[in-house]
């Protein structure tokens, strides 16, 4: 019998099987279906600072357009006398979910300024989060504003919500930061329980028919694991074993679970591959996790986890290098740029 | 004869008064609200909001006084909420209704039935204009005036306190007489003046309206347990009898109203009398009125006792039954001359109703055993305050004088100058009611997009209800709905403030836009040694070389007190937008000195936190911060002592504007329509068109600029600019070779016309900037994908050059129309707009349907206009946009009313057809004088296309050359030939109006006019909520929609109109979208021009009260097409055995979440009610797939329609539209 159970941000969970944020992990139903398909806890959709701002401004905006211009028409909308936000709607999902689940539930907050975070981590924690992921998601774009600066913004919005709530910290990063592994230990040292490696950000494309700069997001491909997996290995030595790790980008398959084990993660998030396959697909992900550990005699999951770190790997300059000639001679062209594939097959030859 | 007045001060008990700083119409709502079960609704100006209260109530499950929500509901009509509030009442169910104006005219037959039948009941009416000649939405009694036959006892209320307890004074009189209580006070100057007023408690409410009176009221209710008829039909043998049974009721109500009086004076200290006389006690002149004007003159008694004179008002408050007894015993004995003055015109009549009435009490009175004044007094009859005209003691002061004059007039009017019959009296400019001690009065000029109305209704909140002092607010509004001007008159004291009209020698007047320096009278406003506030773009060391010499010139005469904030610039850096009012608000407390500065700033953010707490942290965070930085960059000004300006205010109209332009729309224009005489007006309401181009209003930032080198030619700017602000040309080569260098033209592609070129330009200051154009440009730079071929560029850097430019513009001849057809885009965007500029919201969406059918049709179009937006920008004083050509043929334009415009309409087509039957007759009957072959041709004239018509004027021109020689004895056939052959030219009569006609109060009509076979055109602009008088809920509103009256969302589906119309068979009818489909939208007006049957054309036309960025008005359009919300369709009649139903847009793309996600009045419903915005919105996906589906099967049937009209005989060609709108 192998021992799939880990601990994350404190919590005990049965797998290293963690549904990351998506619409799925947003609605009570699907949420279940997470749950009962073997996901060990779930990530709440963020609630982002931007939707805030942008729903209460808008909202705002337009229904006073109009309002006191006109003498038969000094308003357009009733007078409501509640109207509830993007955050109070997001904390009756939350309660809806605690409700419905047995597994921990994470509540998921994305902000890219120092503002008022720590009431609405506080409300967070008060509807029943189990933890509360800080999702700091930034694009640096102020020729002003140096990488001290903004390291120091990102550092003071952890401390203030880590000195509002109780309840464990995790802290998604981008991996953008100049010197991830001093400012990996600022985010630990500030009061972050736990890293989630990395944040993907909507990127700008651009229509070719209309002209138009439009924002899209993609649905993660199985390489990107490659990034969490080298700074996983890099800062799991660094950073110790009471710090969580979180690998999140990339993972689709068992196999991948194993890789972000090995290089030290506690849990391994999913998001693309359960929103291209359904909640089922983490069953698959589970019989692969185990089919792999029995094939390769591991009996537990805290046998495996940083097995390949920068401590433990034969070749420990190897997550250093930037790895130019082994990366082109394994190179071959993914299954997913070939015409008619639009999802690729991995098996643990692949690496 | 007492003295009587109601005190604020004389409590009997030791109550601790609770004090609210509220408009009549809540102060009204407040009480009729608790004491109701069941109220029926309908909107109408100056009462809408009463409604809206009480739903907003019932809405938040606020119950009345027995515990249980009333059943708010919305009818259909006036007409509606009557016969519902009949039926409720029928049940012994308490219930009432809020309305005004033609509104209570609908209700009359209800009303008569109601009191006929003893049935306790109250109407509360925000008193307002009937409108005669013209439609005027501000107050007077002419309304009230009109129930007064209907046996309601009817109430006037004088100010917002006395709206407030006489309210409860008709509630509970009414149950304890039998008679219904039709409760009023004066729209807008008491329904929209916010005062400080105590409020009444549960318990007086309570006490007033009594448990029994209600149980014997409930025990007259239909019930089948104890059956009986009511209503029956009488005969000559009873019915006089059965009328006259009633009397003791009426007889008893005086008494009774006087008892609630009295008990409520107990109760509040508030004494009230159905008369009440201030005044002398000795007085020889007395004038009696009712209504907000007692304001004003009790100020003028109060002047002139001051003064010695021996003179008095008396406040006559019950109107019917009429208080004669009352009346004879409040006026002093010594009384010699009384002046009755009615806020109403009854033209004919000896007298006006208040006059009649007091004449024949004090007649009865003389007549009668103890005759009470030793010589009958003399009465005079006097009007005054039509449609709110203001009323002064300047004004009054001079009914005085004619009360002591040896020969006064019989009969006068007040505050206007009449030069045709003479009747008014002078306006004593120098009679002022001297400011009590502690006054503050302050006038805010602003613009209704900035928040100053916002926040001056905060300020006299936080003044009036945490200070001792009392507050008043009035607000007067543009007549424009875009760029309009806002001014607040303000006044604060520790004395009760009676002055119910507008403040002119302010102590603070603040001016919130530098540019309205250049349009208001600002200084004017202000009293020598006043204090001005500028919101300023200049700091306090530049701004005096930027204001107006006269600005200057009234600053140094009076000697102002100069201060400047440059809040656009506080608010843009608090993210506030040009939301200036949390910048302006703090200043002017400041300035003021009304509370200390940390108090005022603390109150303010109280109020922020109070009006914004539940729309999010981050608006009140904004606003705060604009708060917290609005001091700093408050400056004082050291003004020179001298004028320096060079710049005037003055805008010469051109010289060539018409004599009534230069002579009436430009005095209105200044802002002086008080000033002009009775004989500068159209004495039948008729007034010319075209005036809009007159009036240059400048109020757009940003303006489109043209690029030609990226346009593409496609005039889609064209024909979606909203004001006509943008336009296309399109002329010859030698036209574009003799144009200035500095004039932009390019090549005009175009196959039909090779060798022309085309502009496209902006009339710069018409243009209200709203973006629509640019959102529709489909042609981007090739070198910036941002830049299309119109961009929004600052105003100020383009005015110089675009004002020219426009100026050239216009001065080149329009193509000739036979040039290119119609039935394209650009061929329609040729054609000249002859609707043009009008003052409807930016980005409205209707108006661009409106031009382009001046497009087509403009020179030989007549319109019925119903009543509400479309006629308001279409025809609001002081100017119209409805314009002519060259020739000067335009659109012929009337408004009737809001519910009758089918009919209206119809009846325009009846009296065209009389008349072509009445011209055709008399031209067979001459053709033996007239040449033959004219006479044919006038008669056989298809007139199927442009060039018949055009053809067929000119043989209506040559008939009248002929008729100049017909014979004497056939004269008087020519004479009366000339006087109808302008009817054998072919005539659209274009049927206007929105949704709220159409679908709701007008249905039965349009239904039955569709169903006349007559020909006609409808074109309903469809927003889908009642925009005019601010966003209640229609039939055409959708599901899941938040809307006034469905505040909740509303549960049912859109009606579909076209689908009733459309049963007839012989209806055109088509569904239109602009912004999804311009060229079918062009099309279906064509056919529905060309069908010689009905034509209904539904145009769904996007509003200020979806809630979206209105700059985005045709991609709401195109995204509500695409996702099947709104389908393109067009049904044609045929008597073939054809397919009639072409459905032009193509099958849903994107789910209809996707549409709703962008518009806010979806999108409120998500945030108060999540789990019923998805059912509803489940719905709503399901009501467009199901009509999807029923389309689809009907673009697919065959179907004829026998016995068609015999003018189908055309063979329309079948059109194809593209979505696109792109025409080949």
């Amino acid at each position: 019998m192998i021992d799939l159970t880990t601990q994350y941000l404190g919590l005990e969970l049965t797998s290293p099987v963690v549904a990351s944020a998506s619409p799925l992990t947003g609605q009570p139903e699907t949420a279940r279906a997470l749950e009962e398909s073997g996901a060990a806890a779930v990530v709440m959709p963020s609630l982002f600072e931007e939707e805030i701002l942008h729903e209460e401004l808008e909202m705002h905006r337009s229904i006073e357009a109009g309002s006191e211009q006109y003498a038969e028409a000094t308003g357009y909308f009733p007078n409501l006398d509640d109207l509830p936000g993007v955050s109070d709607r997001y904390l009756t999902r939350l309660e809806a979910l605690k409700a419905q689940l047995s597994v921990p539930v994470i509540a998921s907050l994305n902000a890219s300024h120092p503002g008022g975070w720590a009431s609405y981590a506080r409300l967070l924690e008060d509807a029943g989060a189990d933890a509360l992921e800080l999702n700091l998601y930034r694009v640096a774009a102020d020729p002003a504003r140096t990488a001290h600066d903004i390291e120091q913004d990102d550092l003071e919005i952890v401390g203030s919500v880590r000195s509002a709530v109780q309840i464990p910290l995790a802290v998604k990063l981008s991996p953008y930061y100049s010197s991830m592994a001093c400012f990996a230990q600022q985010v630990v040292d500030a009061g972050a329980d736990g890293l989630v490696m990395f944040n993907r950000f909507y990127q700008p494309d651009i229509d070719l028919e209309t002209l138009d700069v439009v924002h899209r997001v993609e649905l993660s491909r199985p390489w990107e694991l490659r990034l969490p997996l080298r700074w996983m290995a890099i800062l799991r030595p660094q950073l110790g074993p009471t710090v969580s790790l979180a690998a999140t980008s990339g993972v689709h398959s068992g196999y991948d679970v194993v890789k972000a084990l090995m290089v030290g993660a506690d849990v391994a998030m999913l998001t693309s591959a359960v929103l291209q396959h359904g909640a089922g697909h983490l069953r698959t992900v589970h019989d692969e996790l185990r089919r792999w550990m029995e094939a390769h005699e591991y009996t537990s999951v805290d046998q495996l986890r940083g097995s390949a770190t920068q401590a433990t790997s034969g070749d420990p300059s190897s997550f250093e290098r930037a790895n130019y000639v082994a990366a082109l001679h394994s190179w071959s062209t993914p299954a997913h740029l070939l015409v008619g594939h639009h999802r690729t097959s991995r098996h643990p030859g692949d690496l | 004869m007492t003295a009587v007045e109601p005190s604020l001060s004389e409590s009997t008990e030791a109550r601790r008064t609770r004090w609210a700083c509220i408009d009549g119409n809540e102060a009204a709502a407040r009480v009729a609200y608790p004491l109701s079960e069941v109220i029926a609704l309908y909107p109408i100006t100056p009462a809408s909001p009463m409604g809206e209260h009480c739903d907003d109530w019932a809405g938040a499950g606020q119950p009345n006084r027995w515990g249980v929500v009333p059943d708010v509901v919305e009818m259909q009509s006036e007409a509606g909420a009557a016969g519902a509030l009949h039926g409720a009442l029928q049940q012994g169910a308490l219930a009432t209704t809020f309305t005004a104006s033609q509104g209570l005219l609908l209700m009359i037959p209800n009303m008569f039935k109601i009191a006929g039948e003893l049935t306790p009941a109250v109407i509360h009416v925000a008193a307002r204009t009937i409108a005669t000649h013209a439609l005027s939405i501000f107050g007077d009694h002419s309304d009230v005036m009109h129930a007064r036959a209907t046996g309601w006892a009817m109430l006037a209320a004088g100010s917002v306190q006395e709206a407030h307890d006489l309210a409860l004074v008709s509630h509970a009189a009414t149950l304890r007489s039998r008679v219904p209580f039709l409760h009023f006070f004066d729209g807008f100057r008491t329904s929209h003046e916010i005062d400080k007023i105590a409020l009444l408690e549960d318990d007086d409410l309570a006490a007033l309206v009594r448990e029994e009176d209600i149980v014997a009221f409930r025990s007259r209710g239909l019930s089948p347990d104890a059956p009986v008829v009511r209503g029956t039909a009488q005969n000559p043998d009873v019915f006089f009898q059965a009328r006259e049974a009633a009397n003791r009721f009426h007889d008893a109500t005086p008494a009774v109203v006087q008892d609630v009086m009295d008990e409520l004076g107990d109760r509040t200290g508030r004494r009230y009398s159905l008369v009440d006389y201030h005044g002398a006690p000795d007085a020889d002149r007395v004038i009696v009125l009712m209504g907000s004007a007692v304001g004003a003159a009790r100020e003028t008694v109060d002047l002139l006792l001051r003064r010695g004179d021996r003179v008095g008002v008396l406040q006559v408050r019950l109107f019917q039954p009429f208080p004669t007894e009352a009346l004879v015993a409040a006026l002093p004995p010594t009384v010699r001359s009384i002046a009755v003055l009615d806020r109403t015109k009854e033209p004919g009549a000896v007298g006006e109703p208040l006059y009649l009435s007091v004449l024949a009490a004090l007649t009865e009175a003389m007549e009668g055993d103890a005759p009470p004044f030793a010589r009958t007094p003399v009465v005079l009859g006097g009007r005054y305050g039509l449609s709110s005209k203001e009323v002064t003691p300047a004004m009054l002061k001079p009914v005085f004088d004619e009360l002591a004059a040896d020969r006064p007039k019989r009969h006068f009017t007040v505050g206007i100058y009449d030069d045709v019959t003479h009747l008014s009296l002078p306006i004593d400019e120098e009679v002022r009611h001297p400011r009590p001690t502690g006054e503050v009065q302050a006038v805010f000029i602003g613009l209704g997009a900035d928040g100053t109305v916002g926040a001056n209704k905060s300020s006299v909140k936080i003044i009036g209800e945490s200070t001792d002092l009392h507050a008043q607010g009035y607000f007067v509004y543009d007549s424009k709905k875009s760029g309009s001007v806002t001014v607040s008159h303000l006044r604060f004291g520790p004395e009760p403030i009676r002055s119910t009209y507008l403040i002119d020698e302010a102590d603070f007047v603040a001016c919130h836009q530098f540019g309205l320096l250049e349009k208001m009278k600002v200084v004017d406003l202000a009293r020598p040694g006043a204090t001005l506030l500028l919101n300023s773009p200049y700091g306090p060391d530049e701004v005096w070389d930027h204001l107006p010499r006269e600005v200057q010139q009234g600053i140094v005469d009076k000697g102002l007190d100069l201060w400047v904030v440059d809040a656009f610039a506080v608010a843009t850096e608090a993210g506030m937008g040009n939301r200036i009012n949390t910048v302006m608000q703090p200043c002017f407390f400041q300035l003021s000195g009304v509370l200390p500065p940390d108090e005022a700033i603390a109150k303010i953010k109280g109020s922020v936190e109070k009006a914004y707490g539940r729309r999010g942290r981050s608006v009140v965070e904004r606003n705060f911060a604009a708060i917290d930085a609005s001091l700093a960059a408050l400056h004082r000004v050291d003004v020179p002592g001298e004028v320096t300006s060079e710049h005037t205010l003055v805008r010469e109209l051109p010289a060539d504007a018409p004599d009534f332009v230069s002579q009436v729309t430009a005095v209105l224009l200044a802002g002086d329509g008080d000033k002009l005489p009775v004989s500068a007006l159209p004495v039948d309401g008729t007034f010319p068109t075209g005036t809009a181009a007159y009036e240059k209003r400048a109020i757009a930032t940003h303006i489109p600029i043209w690029d030609p080198e990226v346009c593409i030619d496609c005039a889609k700017c064209a024909i979606v600019c909203p004001h006509a602000t943008i336009r296309m040309k399109v002329f010859s080569e030698e036209v574009a070779q003799e144009a200035p260098d500095w004039f932009l033209t390019k090549p005009f592609r175009s196959k039909d016309l090779p060798g022309h070129h085309l502009t496209i330009q902006v009339a710069p200051d018409d243009c209200t900037g709203c973006g629509v154009c640019v959102d529709v440009c489909p042609a981007k730079s090739k070198s910036a994908t941002g830049r299309k071929a119109i961009n929004m560029e600052p105003a100020l850097d383009h005015r110089d050059v675009e004002r020219p430019r426009w100026e050239h513009f216009q001065s080149i001849e329009p193509l000739d129309r036979s040039l290119l057809p119609h039935g394209t885009v650009k061929g329609s965007q040729v054609l000249e707009p002859l609707f043009e500029f009008s003052g409807a919201c930016a980005g409205c969406g209707e108006t661009p349907y409106l031009k382009l059918v001046t497009q087509l049709f403009g020179d030989r179009m007549i319109v019925a206009n119903a009543t509400g937006c479309s006629s308001i920008y279409g025809a609001n004083l002081p100017t119209t946009p409805w314009t002519t050509n060259a020739e000067g043929r335009g659109p012929a334009w009337a408004n009737s009313l809001f519910e009758d415009n089918a009919e209206f309409g119809l009846g325009m087509r009846l009296g065209v057809d009389a008349q072509r039957s009445v011209a055709e007759v008399l031209l067979v009957r001459l053709a033996p004088h007239l040449d033959g072959e004219l006479v044919r041709a006038l008669l056989e004239n298809p007139q199927e296309d442009e060039a018949q018509v055009v053809e067929q004027r000119r043989l209506v021109h040559a008939l009248h050359e002929r008729l100049r020689d017909v014979p004497a004895e056939a004269q008087d056939d020519a004479k009366r030939l000339a006087a109808t052959s302008r009817n054998l030219v072919r005539q659209g009569v274009w049927l206007v109006g929105g949704d709220g006609w159409a679908y709701d109060i007008g249905f039965g009509g349009l239904d039955h006019v569709l169903s006349s076979g007559r020909n006609v055109n409808v074109l309903v602009l469809d927003t889908e909520v009642y925009s005019n008088t601010g966003g209640q809920a229609s039939k055409a509103t959708p599901r899941g929609a938040v809307a006034k009256f469905a505040s909740a969302g509303k549960p049912t589906g859109k009606k579909d109109l076209g689908v009733i119309a459309r049963a007839y068979g012989n209806v055109y009818v088509a569904q239109i979208s602009m912004g999804a489909n311009e060229l079918q939208a062009t099309k279906a007006l064509l056919e529905a021009d060309a069908w010689p049957g009905p034509s209904l054309v539904i145009a769904y036309s996007t509003c200020i009260a979806h809630g979206i960025d209105m700059s985005l008005s045709m991609s709401h359009q195109k995204d509500a097409v695409k996702s099947g919300y709104w389908p393109l369709y067009r049904f044609q009649p045929t008597d073939d055995d054809g397919q009639p139903f072409s459905l032009d847009s193509h099958a849903p793309s994107i789910p209809v979440r996707d549409f709703v996600a962008s518009e806010t009045r979806f999108a409120i419903l998500r945030r108060t009610d999540p789990e019923r915005a998805q059912q509803l919105g489940h719905l709503l996906q399901a009501d467009v797939d199901e009509r999807w589906r029923y389309y689809e099967q009907l673009a697919a049937m065959h179907r004829s329609v026998p016995a068609l009209d015999e003018g189908d005989d055309e063979d329309e060609p079948a059109v194809t539209a593209d979505e696109g709108g792109e025409e080949a």
